[in-house]
């Protein structure tokens, strides 16, 4: 028995995401007293595998063929499931990121084991339960999944864990997969790299605005502040509909679920369909100029003031605080 | 092209969300059902898009659920579907659903399934993967856009990192986010078309169940929100870097 986590590097380095699941599945495997191992597809350097050991994973496989530069999920699950079958992998850990939320439910299909996708919280076990907390109904409910299957599969929703760093031990080394031309039905035709520094997905910090905002133009200071921050900016549905920002910045019931640490809204009323793809943040600040607005009820911290007023001198204040650290 | 959209239904997005039995079941009562929105909005419109290009031929609806399913069923042929299928069960899990869709589509010859990027309940996002697993065809996930060229399809879709267009021949499982068409309302001539549109009822496959959901918790309600001054931003800088520890 083992653990297996199936992490992804980009532009070949590991990034946060990455730490946390090995993390998750080092405790996992601690629980259930196997061992851990990582797997990684494609060009990653020694010392980079190797970084992976530093959060508990014992062996680190790497899988290089060409052919798997580009994402299929259907091929990607075959690699995985071969090496789940060599390393007698019984709980298997993956991101509940984009490329995830692909892969996990084809191996699901194919193993026949459990799924609880966007995990937030170490399984229980208990005799032969095995339980999973995962946000449901947007974020406005948790539901505890009972896990029937032998094996199992865990897509870890980001900034559930904190990564912890551990004495590395591990070995790197590379895992040969079988795979014939014929897999391969998926072609890709053009990428288009994220242009935003920061992955929205990922970021530890967002700064999202909406239609208080009045216009495209005004943006400049959303942008400054998450500059300053290190943080990803966001938008409500209706900014994006009638593109002063591009869609990809779309948060909410219809757009991405963002959990960062920190979520500052502002010139947004906080109506429901947005609060389901942010309330899973762990701390919320609103700058409004209606004390009534609805996003006051959801906010950990608030002020009630115009953004063309507050947001400047708060970017001042942030500017300031972050010179002196 | 034979197309078969998957439709399932959902509170309707401002519900207030509680639950019964011991917090082991969802509370109906009151609630209103519609059809999840990436499957109407997105997977449905976009494949009458194709039919109305004449790039498909057919477009089919399937629901896994009871008896209750029908009215969105209704909704979704009043919308243009042509013909609608209800595999009459409960869902129990996300793989339940995916092996009686798959195995239809199988049995049906669909050349394509179009499904939503996730459920806006139980938010799997899970269903499309699992389809494609058992089907064995290409997945192509989190598309936001969609182009037909006879039997080859190209399309738009989101991966870690980033954007891509890819090209994948049919058969296919495309799983439907924002960006693939407009949501449509349906006019009195569907409405009225869709009364005498065929809902076939069949029953389920034996499935083996893999995860089920033992019980519901409603989140820490959060302890208030602290108010600052607008003239004080210094004290927010402060309070979220002493107390709250975020910057
Ligand atoms: C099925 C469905 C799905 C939806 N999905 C989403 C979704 O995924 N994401 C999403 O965001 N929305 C979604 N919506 C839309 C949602 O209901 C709201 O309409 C939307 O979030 C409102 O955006 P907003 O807050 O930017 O704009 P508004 O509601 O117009 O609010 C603007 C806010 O800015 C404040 N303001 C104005 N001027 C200033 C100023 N100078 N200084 C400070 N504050 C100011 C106002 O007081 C107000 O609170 C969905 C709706 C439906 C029906
Ligand atoms: N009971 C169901 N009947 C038909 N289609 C469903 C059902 N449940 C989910 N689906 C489809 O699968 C998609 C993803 O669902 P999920 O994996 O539950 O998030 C949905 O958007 C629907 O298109």
């Amino acid at each position: 028995m083992s653990v297996l986590v199936y992490v992804e590097a980009t532009d070949g380095k590991f990034k946060k995401p990455s730490f946390e699941a090995i993390t998750y599945g080092a405790k996992v495997a601690a629980m259930l007293n196997v061992e851990i191992h990582a797997l990684c597809i494609g060009e990653v350097s020694d010392d980079e595998l190797k970084s992976l050991g530093n959060y508990g994973a014992n062996k680190i496989w790497f899988v290089k063929d060409e052919r798997l530069k580009n994402f299929d999920p259907l091929v990607y699950a075959k690699v995985i499931t071969q090496v789940e079958s060599q390393t007698n992998s019984d709980v298997l850990v993956l991101i509940q990121n984009f490329n995830g939320k692909a892969i996990a439910p084809i191996l699901s299909a194919r193993l026949k084991a459990g799924l609880i996708s966007g995990a937030v919280d170490l399984p229980l076990m208990s005799g032969d339960s095995f339980t999973v907390k995962k946000n449901v109904f947007s974020g406005k409910a948790i539901a505890n999944y009972e896990m029937h299957s032998a094996k199992k599969i865990i897509a870890l929703t980001s900034n559930s864990i904190a990564p912890v760093a551990t004495e590395n031990k591990a070995t790197v080394q590379e895992i040969k997969i079988e795979l014939t031309d014929a897999d391969f039905k998926l072609k890709v035709k053009e990428v288009v790299k994220a242009s935003c520094k920061i992955s929205l997905a990922d970021a530890e910090i967002v700064v999202s605005a909406g239609r208080g905002m009045k216009g495209p133009e005004n943006w400049g200071m959303i942008e400054e502040m998450a500059n300053i921050l290190g943080a990803a900016t966001a938008c409500s549905r209706p900014v994006a509909d009638i593109n002063w920002r591009p869609h990809g910045e779309h948060v909410g019931q219809t757009g991405l679920t963002v959990r960062p640490n920190l979520y500052i809204a502002i010139g947004i009323s906080g109506a429901i369909q947005h609060l389901a793809g942010v309330n899973g943040s762990k701390v919320m600040v609103v700058i409004n100029k209606d004390a009534e607005a609805p996003f006051f009820k959801a906010a950990d911290y608030g002020i009630v003031g115009d953004v063309f007023e507050v947001v400047p001198k708060l970017n001042e204040a942030f500017k300031k605080f972050k010179s002196g650290n | 092209m034979k197309i078969l959209v998957c439709i399932s239904k959902t509170p309707d997005t401002t519900t207030k969300i509680s639950f019964v039995d011991g917090n082991t079941k969802f509370n109906y009562e009151k609630v209103q059902l519609i059809i999840n929105p990436y499957d109407e909005w997105y997977a449905l419109v976009r494949a009458l898009e194709l039919k109305e290009k004449g790039l498909a031929a057919q477009v089919s609806v399937i629901n896994v659920g009871l008896a209750d399913s029908d009215a969105i069923i209704r909704k979704a042929l009043a919308i243009g579907g042509d013909d609608a299928v209800r595999v009459n069960a409960e869902p129990t899990d996300a793989f339940f659903v995916a092996d009686q869709i798959a195995q239809y589509a199988i049995n049906e010859k669909y050349d394509a399934v179009f499904l939503g990027k996730e459920t806006i309940d139980y938010n799997g996002s899970q269903v499309g993967g699992m389809v494609a697993g058992i089907m064995d065809v290409p997945f192509i996930s989190l598309a936001s856009k969609f182009e037909l060229n006879g039997n080859v399809a190209t399309a738009e879709r989101d991966i870690s990192g980033g954007k891509e267009t890819i090209e994948v021949t049919a058969p296919f499982v495309i799983s439907c986010s924002k960006g693939m068409a407009e949501a449509r309302i349906p006019n009195m001539r569907g409405i009225m078309a869709a009364r005498t549109k065929p809902i076939k009822v069949i029953e389920p496959n034996a499935t083996e169940k893999l995860t089920s959901v033992k019980n519901y918790e409603l989140p820490i309600e959060k302890a208030g929100c602290k108010m600052i001054a607008a003239d004080n931003v210094e004290e927010l800088v402060r309070l979220l870097h002493e107390e709250a520890k975020v910057i």
